[in-house]
């Protein structure tokens, strides 16, 4: 029986020579597919009250799926992203998983030896040098990151609170700087600090030093102070989206209630405003430890960051397992700590309240 | 509680004029740095130091005498109109899709469209390179072009999703009942109330394409872009002045496109408010 009604539907399907048995895959697989058409069928028939008019004839196979995609919302979503998905799964999903091979391969010479291998990130691990760069890179994002969190607040509160006239115009000077160029915002820094440059010139031509200060350019200070400027207009806009939405009567009542302005603050907006607090401090921490450019240009070897190691690996010395290790890791490491800072901020705040 | 000012109850939250003058003092310290570029680009030395000597433009005409410095500036005019048009029709399929219909698993899909905004541009920049060379091609604007592409694309699917939220469902609607066809319902509906959205998207996805730095410099090979191009310059004490000029007209170019596309955008907005 069962064997019959497999061989009908593949003769009714294409009457070629193909003589399927019961076990025969492709059977299998047209029945399924033609009960779960039928079935979609009928209900898309029924949802649209389709008529067959093709003068007795069935509808065709591109008559049904248009029916069945008609019916389905989710159908025609998927439909509309698929070009947006497929190109991240082309350049953003495949790349990182290449990557995460890469980090357990070998480099030999100038190919790549593809048995699977963890001696990559014992050398990592194993070579105290990598690690204090992960952690310096760790505490100078991390003080980039209060700076410019500390700074930004005032700054957003003033815009969302203090700003009746033409807030318009200040949103767009403060998200201008969010556009254009880094590189060239971090370079004006070099030409600032720079063992000849605007400051130590500067200075020396008001006669307050001889010599110029060595100690500008080239260094850890030079990074965090470059980074801060840098990512300063970045901090703004969340935290000033969630200043934006609290509700006013919120701290009228509070007033009402008897709590003075610094109350006010610290009970209602500033936990309101909290959201806003760690989105800005995710959004500069994570680019910022992952940083090259800044380094490069103002770190000197001691201000020197993960990037640059990940760099070297890639373009100088050409291990790009060993590179591909150092990125994941960063990359682990850092999103362990963002949870953890976010998950404590959570807490302290539920203590306040 | 503290004393209210007598002669207006004042908004809650209310800040005072301390906070105006650190707020001036923020804007000195964002725009400020950013200024010696100019300046310093007009000045007649070599050296980038103070004290100024004399008013030049001889560094802008050396920077634009330079043949090289032109292939690159073309080159990354080439691949920011590319990059812009590309990730902008990405973009509004993908921003139509989220905003007109219920899909399963749309937060995850979000979030993975979003997420080259919250890697490192290193990171991103690497695997690319892993990609393309497991695929084998060879470096090449192309490959600057796809790297920009996946960068430039969340950007403008933001743009265009916050512009398709904020007008009427039911104007498309009434297009379908009235008879129209989903794409004239598109081009004669969607498309014109999108398009303050579009021209803001294809502003925006070009600038952050022109100013791309690392991705570049990882994909470009023997093509630089103009960034690239910059960065090689830098170890040249004497190409500095010519540098500063090139970075003075390339930030003042961003910023006037940059409040283009904003004013474009919110102009878009408030006619909404008062038209629906």
């Amino acid at each position: 029986m069962i064997f019959w009604d497999f061989f009908g539907l593949c003769m009714a399907n294409g009457g070629n020579s193909h003589t399927g048995g019961v076990g025969c895959g492709r059977c299998q697989f047209l029945s399924r597919w033609r009960l779960a058409r039928n079935r979609v069928v009928v209900r898309a028939r029924k949802h649209l009250s389709v008529s067959s008019d093709h003068g007795g004839a069935s509808p065709g196979f591109f008559d049904r799926l248009r029916a069945f995609y008609l019916r389905s919302d989710a159908a025609k979503g998927y439909v509309l992203l698929s070009p947006v998905m497929l190109t991240m799964i082309a350049l953003l999903a495949a790349p990182l998983i290449l990557l995460v091979l890469y980090s357990f391969w070998t480099q030999v010479g100038l190919k790549v030896d593809t048995n699977w291998t963890g001696d990559r990130y014992r050398e990592l691990i194993e070579k105290q040098a990598y690690v204090d760069i992960f952690w310096r890179s760790i505490q100078m994002s991390g003080l980039v990151t209060l700076v410019t969190v500390g700074l930004a607040y005032p700054m957003a509160y003033f815009v969302a609170f203090g700003v009746k006239k033409n807030k318009f115009i200040w949103l767009i000077l403060l998200t201008i700087p969010f556009w254009t160029s880094y590189l060239l915002r971090a370079f004006s820094w070099k030409i600032i600090l720079g063992y000849n440059g605007v400051i130590n010139s500067g200075l020396i031509s008001l006669g307050a030093i001889q010599e110029p200060l060595s100690f500008l350019l080239y260094n850890q200070t030079a990074v965090v102070i470059t980074l801060a400027h840098a990512y300063a207009a970045f901090a703004i806009l969340p935290i000033y989206v969630s200043l934006e939405k609290i509700d006013r009567t919120l701290l009228e009542a509070a007033a009402d209630l008897g709590d003075g302005a610094w109350a006010r603050f610290w009970r209602v907006t500033f936990p309101l405003s909290l959201p806003g607090v760690i989105g800005a401090a995710v959004l500069i921490f994570v680019p910022t430890t992952g940083d090259y450019v800044t380094p490069a240009l103002v770190g000197g070897p001691t201000g020197q960051m993960i990037a640059n190691l990940i760099q070297i690996q890639f373009l100088k010395i050409g291990d790009w397992p060993l590179g591909s290790a150092l990125a994941i890791s960063a990359m682990a490491g850092v999103a362990i700590l963002v949870m953890l800072f976010a998950t404590a901020l959570q807490l302290a705040v539920r203590r306040i309240r | 509680m503290s004393a209210k000012p007598a002669h207006a109850p004042a908004r809650m939250g209310d800040p005072g004029s301390g906070l105006k003058l650190f707020a001036i003092a923020y804007l000195i310290f964002i725009y400020g740095p950013v200024l010696f570029l100019p300046l310093f680009s007009f000045n007649d030395s070599i050296f980038v130091a103070f004290p100024l000597t004399s008013f030049t433009t001889k560094w802008y005409e050396q920077a634009f005498a330079d043949e090289k410095m032109i292939g690159a500036l073309i080159s990354s005019l080439q691949v920011g109109g590319i990059v812009a048009v590309t990730s902008t029709i990405l973009g509004m399929f993908g921003a139509k899709a989220v905003t007109r219909y219920q899909i399963p698993g749309q937060g995850l899909i979000t979030a993975t469209i979003m997420l080259p905004l919250f890697i490192p541009e290193i990171i991103l920049g690497i695997s690319l390179l892993i990609l393309i060379n497991s695929v084998g091609i060879s470096l090449s604007l192309i490959t600057v072009t796809i790297g920009h592409i996946m960068l430039c694309t969340p950007f403008a699917m933001a743009v265009l999703s916050s512009r398709l939220h904020g007008f009427d469902r039911s104007l498309e609607e009434a297009s379908m009942d009235l008879g129209e066809t989903p794409w004239m319902t598109f081009w004669r509906v969607t498309f014109p109330l999108a398009a303050p959205g579009i021209v803001s998207s294809l502003l925006l996805t070009f600038i952050v394409s022109f100013d791309e730095f690392l991705l570049s410099f990882f994909l470009a090979g023997q093509e630089p872009t103009l960034p690239v191009y910059i960065w090689s310059q830098l170890r040249f004490p004497n190409k500095l002045p010519s540098v500063l000029a090139l970075g003075a007209l390339i930030l003042i170019a961003s910023c006037v496109l940059v409040v283009v596309a904003e004013w474009v955008r919110q102009l878009g907005t408030s006619e909404q408010k008062v038209g629906v």
